[in-house]
């Protein structure tokens, strides 16, 4: 799935990375615990996440993860905007819940196995 | 590479914010050295993980990384309180953090568990009231 179909599916608006968004993923977690997706994720590019902190990008670039949804229309701030843009990962936020964001994605076809 | 690079980092105990800053900065060295990339993402999430807890647990500590061509190590140092019991510790699920740190997105018990997990070995020494060191090496 594409970067832009994500962004299509979630109805999100995108703070950075619009220039990847032709960048084809193949699987999502979801957690707002970072040292579960440190523990358990494995080659998954997208987090989703409801937690909104410098770490969660930090998480994200420690998995070499290329792209963070923000859920429940949660804002990061311009400082994880930026530092997430510096490192090639897109941030999206969609006003959906958790459970509804993860469910449109798998539905869509985005597995949660790399 | 003939001979091994030494970074030190020292980590600010006051600042959740900026925790972890030393371990992009390895991932970044480690980047342009050439390693594979499971290689750096193992090194880059366990340093990650001691980087936090010596945030969250003692106040901050020093960082030093050892870069060889088939190895790299690291070595955790703090000033804290020390681990009284290493196999508790140890265990995935237990954990002392604070509620404001699991507000935040760990002390769910998975550091040490998961720096076990992503190093090849790995050693703690530690004595409470005076500090603990954890060393970790990678083999490429």
């Amino acid at each position: 799935m594409k970067l832009r179909q994500i962004a299509d599916l979630l109805g999100a608006e995108v703070l950075c990375g619009e220039q990847q968004l032709d960048e084809e993923v193949h699987s999502a977690c979801g957690s707002d615990m970072m040292s579960d997706v440190l523990a358990y994720v494995k080659d998954q590019a997208v987090l989703i996440t409801g937690l909104v902190n410098p770490q969660v990008v930090r998480t994200a670039m420690m998995m070499d993860m290329r792209c963070v949804v923000f859920v429940r229309g949660k804002r990061p701030t311009q400082e994880m905007v930026e530092l997430a843009n510096e490192n090639h990962i897109a941030v999206l936020v969609s006003s959906h819940r958790m459970y509804e964001a993860c469910g449109k994605l798998y539905s869509g076809g985005l597995g949660c196995e790399a | 590479m003939a001979e091994t690079l030494r970074f030190h980092y020292d980590v600010d105990g006051d600042n959740f914010t900026s925790a972890g800053a030393a371990s992009v900065e390895v991932k970044r060295k480690l980047r342009q050295l050439g390693f594979p990339a499971e290689t750096i993402r193992r090194v880059s999430i366990a340093m990650y993980e001691g980087e936090i807890n010596m945030v969250v647990h003692a106040r901050g500590g020093t960082a030093d990384v050892y870069v060889e061509p088939d190895s790299i190590s690291i070595v955790l140092a703090d000033q804290g309180p020390g681990i009284p019991d290493v196999e508790l510790a140890m265990q995935e699920g237990y954990s002392t953090a604070p509620d404001n740190i699991r507000a935040l997105g760990f002390g769910a018990g998975m550091g040490l568990p998961n720096m076990q997990r992503y190093t090849d070995e790995m050693k703690i020494e530690t004595e409470v009231g005076k500090g603990t060191t954890v060393s970790m090496t990678v083999y490429v």
